[in-house]
């Protein structure tokens, strides 16, 4: 494998993460809800994706298992707070540190156990072609499904009917309930696929990365896909740049190091925060464009008034 | 007559003891760790000393923990209430809990303070360590020995002495059998961060390296070793049910011993400030199995191993040379213990600066 090959597999590896669970962020927030339960949503979805492959042997049924956990919680915060009309971040904040507390009890028999992890995809031919083989024939599945996720999400927001209906429950709910669509139940939709794609992320932690369950392993992984989502203004396609961004500058700060360049350890640690934050935030100086895609009622709960 | 006699005085005895522990409270003693003690690392092996506390002294000492607690503010909240809640001894087992430690400490002059790897003491803290630098000069022989691009990576949790050591003395100890051996060292500024360090695992593999060894607490980067098919080095515990084809040995500290003796000291009232820098010599550093390697690799190793319990050989034993080319200890000399202790320099032939 050529250094540049083994550069670009550990940056998509970095990155992964980030894109799966931002990307159902992001269609949640479209959809006028503000989530801030990524993490604990995620760290569920790496203890119970870890757990079901490590007992039944199985890393896709892994996988189901934590998409299964992910909405389990995401649906948790919707009756909270579309049904019962709780407070949005607090309810979310909450979701985290729950999520946080039980998975470490789900857990605690799978702490230091060797886990299943996810084989690469191997086309035959194909994933041994010089340079790009390995690059794009040859990573592992759940790569594809955040592309394919990021891709359908674009265009099903951008393109077609039930994107215009989320957009208009995110821009206006009660408009869009005069209009006759059914705004709780579009969010509780929205929620729950936000869930199943923190539960992937969480899958991708433990199933993929490092495949093994360690205590609070998302280390602050959903606040950073929080942020992406919004200084991404909303919009897929920047968003699964800024993803790529952050990995790409944290896994060149290692490189950094490893070559012993000689630029301190701690700067370039924080680097991919910096350069993520100004970066994002320039792209995001088009006011025009930031106020169209900000959902105006982000965060409110709804009540009928019949 | 006399045997019957000594068995009453020594039955009679007994029972005193075990009237005035339960007379008086069981000693409560506290542990702070870094980590989760399922990190089959660095924390682990302090629970096995925890465990080991209970399994002797089970019956006049009550062992308490408190996990994944964060250096800095926290651990002295975290310190203070173990305190309130009535222990009388409490280890606190990182480098980074030393001020706080001393803070604490400070507000409770009755109860002991055991701080691991740290330099500052006071009349109710004591600092133990262990010379893991022991450990790390025999694996860096088995690196050379074994590498076939002469080229290591080692991951660093943050650049302090204890770390810096441990570098040191690998590269020392690989320069033995290639004095062209190379080291690369990437920082990821945790003790605990698995992905982070599987990710620096891959980088020095991509640079590389074909001898990955850690000093963070996570079994990550055996493991991604073993998918790479290069070898490693486990990190404070064994790590080898982890990297079965990967590793090369362990080294694994050993607490126990220590826990065991300096609460045995608590409860006799005999109890002093001291500073311990124990080794192999004191069994407080040993190796796990030696794996993966041809016989004459692993006579070396074991050679060298028994020359450090024996304290034939010191890892730092002259010329050593620093970075910058100055002599830090000269031919037949050792590097004295206080430059030892307060290490901030590499010797030449580290890829990175400090």
């Amino acid at each position: 494998m050529s250094p540049y090959e083994a550069i670009l597999l550990t940056i998509i590896t970095a990155s992964t993460p980030l894109l799966l669970a931002a990307i159902g962020e992001l269609v949640v927030e479209r959809s006028g809800v503000l989530n801030l339960g990524i993490e604990g949503m995620m760290v569920m979805g790496a203890v119970c994706g870890f757990a079901a492959a490590h007992v039944s042997g199985s890393a896709w049924l892994g996988v189901i298992a934590a998409i299964v956990a992910g909405i389990a919680m995401s649906l948790l915060f919707g009756l909270l707070t579309q049904t019962l009309i709780t407070n949005q971040v607090a309810t979310g904040l909450s979701i985290t540190l729950l999520g946080l507390g039980l998975s470490g009890l789900i857990g605690s028999g799978f702490v230091g156990l060797p886990g299943v992890q996810l084989a690469n995809v191997s086309i035959p031919w194909l994933s041994d072609l010089p340079y790009v083989g390995r690059l794009i024939f040859g990573q592992d599945p759940l790569v594809y499904i955040s592309i394919a996720l990021t891709v359908a999400v674009a265009y099903v927001l951008s393109r077609t009917r039930i994107g215009l209906i989320i957009r208009a429950v995110g821009q206006s709910h009660d408009s869009a309930h005069a209009l006759g669509y059914r705004v709780v139940a579009v969010r509780y939709a929205c929620i729950a696929f936000g869930g199943a794609t923190s539960g992937l992320a969480g899958a991708y932690l433990s199933l993929v990365y490092t495949p093994q369950w360690i205590e609070n392993m998302t280390a602050g992984r959903g606040w950073i896909a929080l942020a992406l989502v919004v200084f991404s203004t909303w919009l897929p396609g920047r968003l699964a740049a800024g993803a790529y961004l952050f990995g790409g500058v944290w896994i060149l700060g290692l490189y950094a190091q490893a070559m012993g360049m000689g630029i301190p350890s701690q700067l370039l640690s924080s680097l991919p925060y910096v350069v993520t934050i100004v970066a994002l935030v320039i792209i995001s100086t088009n006011r025009r464009l930031s106020v169209i895609n900000t959902p105006a009622s982000l965060g409110q709960g709804f009540v009928p008034d019949r | 007559m006399k045997k019957l006699l000594t068995a009453a005085a020594s039955i009679a005895l007994v029972s005193a003891l075990s009237v005035s522990a339960m007379a008086a409270d069981k000693l409560k003693v506290g542990f702070i760790y870094i980590g989760p003690p399922g990190d089959h690392g660095w924390t682990y092996q302090h629970d096995q000393g925890r465990q080991a506390i209970d399994a002797r002294l089970g019956d006049q000492v009550e062992t308490v923990f408190v996990e994944n607690v964060p250096e800095g503010p926290d651990a002295e909240r975290t310190i203070t209430r173990l305190a309130r809640q009535g222990a009388g001894l409490i280890f606190t087992t990182s480098f980074g809990y030393m001020d706080p430690t001393l803070k604490v400490a400070a507000k409770f002059p009755d109860v002991k303070f055991e701080h691991a790897t740290g330099y500052k003491r006071a009349d109710n803290v004591s600092t133990y360590s262990s010379r893991f630098y022991e450990g790390r000069y025999v694996i860096g022989q088995i690196a050379a020995k074994t590498s076939k691009s002469g080229v290591a990576g080692y991951i660093g949790s943050f650049p302090i002495p204890e770390v810096v050591r441990g570098i040191n003395a690998f590269l020392l100890g690989a320069q033995t059998v290639n004095p062209d051996f190379k080291l690369k060292v990437v920082w990821v500024n945790s003790w605990f961060d698995p992905g982070r360090e599987a990710d620096a695992a891959k980088v020095l593999i991509s640079q590389g390296a074909d001898i990955i060894t850690q000093h963070t607490d996570s079994t990550a980067a055996v493991q991604v070793a073993e998918e790479q098919g290069v070898h490693a080095f486990g990190q404070a515990s064994d790590m080898a049910a982890f990297a079965p084809n990967a590793l090369l040995t362990s080294i694994i500290d050993n607490w126990s011993d220590y826990y065991i003796a300096r609460t045995q000291a608590v409860l006799d009232g005999t109890w002093v400030s001291t500073d311990t820098f124990g080794g192999m010599d004191a069994n407080m550093v040993n190796m796990g199995p030696f794996i993966n390697m041809p016989a004459d690799v692993k006579a070396m190793a074991e050679a060298t191993a028994a020359a450090i319990k024996a304290g034939e050989l010191h890892p730092f034993t002259g010329p050593v040379y620093k970075q910058d080319g100055s002599l830090a200890a000269a031919e037949g000399e050792v590097v004295d213990l206080g430059s030892l202790l307060g290490m901030d320099w590499y010797v030449q032939g580290v890829d990175d600066q400090l």
